[in-house]
C-alpha cells in the first residue's frame, strides 16, 4: 500500500502556494458544479449541445461496436438453445400449423380492410420512416433511461420523432446532433405514452418505472378489467406517437392498473426506425380545427378566497381600462 | 576500440533518458483511464435497468486510493465534466459529486491514516452507495420518478466490482511507470 500523501510542504513557498491553490480550485469545483447542477435541475437550462457533441464524437466507434454486437448475437441464447432445442422444435411445429391457418384468415381480413378503407377514402396510416439507425449506447449506470442512436440531423431526425423496432415502440428523440441523437426510452420514468388495449381499445397511459418494466395506468376508474397477457398499442392521442404501434404486454396486475413488459426490449434490439411525428390533424378526412377561442379566465383555487380575489382583481382591471379611454 | 567506447560514453545520457518512464504517459494515464471508464454508457450495451456500476467514479476512487496525491484535488471537477456529458444525469451532478468526493477522501485519509484492503474497500463502498443515492436523488429532482429501491442492485454490484477495478488500476499503474528502453 502506498503511504498517505505528505501534506507538509516545508519551507518552499512555491509548494505551499501550489497546495493551497489546488484546494482553492477543488472547493471552487464543488461550488461551480453545484451552481451548474442547480441551473440544470431548477432552471431547466439545456446542456443538450454537450451531450450531442460527445455522442457525435463517439458515434463512429460505437457503431462498429453495435455491428459487432449484432453479428455475435446473444451467446447465452445460443448456448441455452442447445439444451431445449428438441422440445422447442415440437412446440414450434404445432405453432406453425396454427399460424398457417391464422395467416390465411388474416389475409382475408386484410383484403377486406383494404377494400373498406378504399371505400371510405382513408389514407394509409403507415408512415414512411425518416431513417433507420443503430442503437449505439445507453445511460446504463444512471437511473434515467436514455439511449443514443447513430442518426442525427444529417439524416433528417428531429426532436420528438418516435423511435421503434419491428417489435414495438422504443422511445422518442430528445436531442439531435449532426450524426447521432439521444432518445428517451419508454422505460424512463419521465416517458408517458397514451395507449389502448389492442383487443377492445380500453384507453390507458403507460409510464416507465426505471427498472425495465412499465406502469399501465387506466383512464377510467373502477373495476380493473386488465388480464395478464393483454397487449397495449399506442393510441396516437395527443400526437407524437403513431397509432397502432405495439407497445407492452401486461405481466402483473396492480390495484389500479398493471405492470407491463415492453414488447421491444431496447437491450435486445440493434436497429431501430425513426418515424416522423404523428400529427392527428394532418388527416385530410378530419374536419378542420375549431377557430381560436380566447382562453377562459384563470380559475380561482378556493371558493372561500375566490370572492376576495375577484374583488381585488376587478379594481386593477378597471384601473387599466381607464387610461385607455381618453 | 577507443572510438566505440567514446560513442558508448556519449550515448549514456541518451540511454538514461530513454530508459526512464515517459512523464507524458505517467501523468496522463490516470486521466485518460477515468475518462474512458466514464464513456462506458457509449459502449454498445443497451440497459433497460440501472445495473451498470458507475465505472468512471469507481476508477476515480481507485486511482485516488492507490496513489493519493497523483490526481490533484481539483481533478474531480474536470473529470466530472466528461462524465456528465454521457451519463444521462443532470449536467453538473458529476462535477459537484466528484469534487466533493476528492475533498471527502482527503478528510477521511487525514482522520484514518492507516490503510489496508478492508478499510479501503469499506470506505469506497460507502462512497459508492452515497454517490448512487445522490445520483438517483438528483435525477429525480430533474424530472424522473425512479424509486430508490431500483438502485440497490447497482450499489451491491458496484461494491463487489470495486476490487476488480482496483486491480485494473494497479495494472495500469505498473504500465504507466514502465521504462521505455530504446537504446541498449
Amino acid at each position: 500500500m502506498a503511504p498517505p500523501v505528505n501534506r507538509r510542504t516545508g519551507y518552499s513557498r512555491r509548494a505551499q502556494y501550489s497546495t493551497f491553490a489546488a484546494y482553492v480550485v477543488g472547493v471552487l469545483g464543488v461550488l461551480g458544479g453545484g451552481a451548474l447542477l442547480a441551473s440544470s435541475v431548477l432552471g431547466h437550462v439545456s446542456f443538450g449541445w454537450l451531450h450531442d457533441a460527445a455522442a457525435d464524437v463517439q458515434a463512429p466507434a460505437a457503431r462498429v461496436g453495435a455491428q459487432a454486437r449484432a453479428g455475435a448475437g446473444n451467446v447465452v441464447d445460443v448456448a441455452s438453445g442447445f439444451f431445449v432445442s428438441g422440445a422447442q422444435n415440437a412446440k414450434l411445429r404445432r405453432e406453425v400449423e396454427l399460424a398457417r391457418a391464422r395467416a390465411v384468415e388474416m389475409q382475408a381480413v386484410q383484403d377486406e380492410n383494404r377494400r373498406l378503407k378504399a371505400a371510405l377514402q382513408l389514407a394509409g396510416s403507415e408512415p414512411t420512416p425518416v431513417a433507420s439507425a443503430w442503437l449505439i449506447g445507453s445511460s446504463a449506470s444512471s437511473t434515467r433511461r436514455y439511449a443514443t442512436i447513430s442518426a442525427g440531423s444529417a439524416q433528417g431526425v428531429a426532436p420528438g420523432m418516435p423511435v421503434r423496432t419491428p417489435q414495438g415502440l422504443v422511445g422518442r428523440v430528445l436531442e439531435v446532433g449532426h450524426g447521432a441523437a439521444r432518445i428517451l426510452l419508454v422505460t424512463d420514468t419521465e416517458s408517458t405514452v397514451p395507449v389502448r388495449r389492442a383487443s377492445d381499445g380500453t384507453p390507458a397511459f403507460i409510464n416507465g418505472r426505471g427498472d425495465g418494466t412499465l406502469q399501465v395506468r387506466l383512464l377510467s376508474l373502477g373495476l380493473n378489467p386488465l388480464k395478464v397477457g393483454d397487449v397495449f398499442v399506442t393510441s396516437g392521442a395527443g400526437g407524437l406517437y403513431w397509432p397502432g404501434t405495439p407497445m407492452a404486454m401486461v405481466q402483473a396486475l396492480t390495484h389500479d392498473g398493471a405492470i407491463a413488459r415492453p414488447l421491444s426490449d431496447p437491450a435486445a434490439s440493434e436497429i431501430v426506425t425513426v418515424q416522423p411525428s404523428w400529427e392527428p390533424t394532418a388527416d385530410p378526412t378530419l374536419p378542420p380545427p375549431a377557430p381560436d377561442v380566447p382562453p377562459p379566465p384563470p380559475r380561482k383555487p378556493k371558493p372561500a378566497k375566490g370572492s376576495k380575489a375577484k374583488a381585488g382583481n376587478k379594481a386593477p382591471s378597471a384601473a387599466s381600462d381607464k387610461p385607455a379611454h381618453p | 576500440m577507443n572510438a566505440q567506447r567514446l560513442i558508448l560514453e556519449a550515448a549514456k545520457p541518451v540511454a538514461r533518458r530513454f530508459s526512464a518512464p515517459s512523464p507524458f504517459v505517467a501523468y496522463l494515464t490516470p486521466w485518460l483511464a477515468i475518462v474512458l471508464a466514464s464513456f462506458v454508457p457509449l459502449w454498445p450495451l443497451i440497459a433497460s435497468a440501472p445495473l451498470m456500476p458507475p465505472f468512471g467514479y469507481l476508477m476515480l476512487l481507485a486511482w485516488r486510493q492507490l496513489h493519493p496525491g497523483l490526481l490533484p484535488v481539483w481533478a474531480g471537477a474536470v473529470l466530472g465534466l466528461f462524465d456528465d456529458m454521457v451519463s444521462g444525469q443532470p449536467m453538473g451532478s458529476a462535477i459537484f459529486l466528484w469534487s466533493v468526493t476528492m475533498l471527502a477522501l482527503d478528510v477521511i485519509e487525514a482522520r484514518f491514516p492507516w490503510r489496508n484492503f478492508l478499510t479501503e474497500w469499506v470506505v469506497a463502498a460507502g462512497m459508492i452507495a452515497l454517490y448512487i443515492l445522490a445520483d438517483a436523488g438528483l435525477a429525480n429532482a430533474a424530472g424522473g420518478h425512479t424509486p430508490v429501491i431500483v438502485t440497490v442492485p447497482q450499489m451491491v454490484l458496484s461494491a463487489l466490482v470495486y476490487p476488480l477495478v482496483g486491480r485494473m488500476v494497479a495494472t495500469l499503474d505498473r504500465w504507466r511507470l514502465k521504462r521505455f528502453r530504446n537504446v541498449a
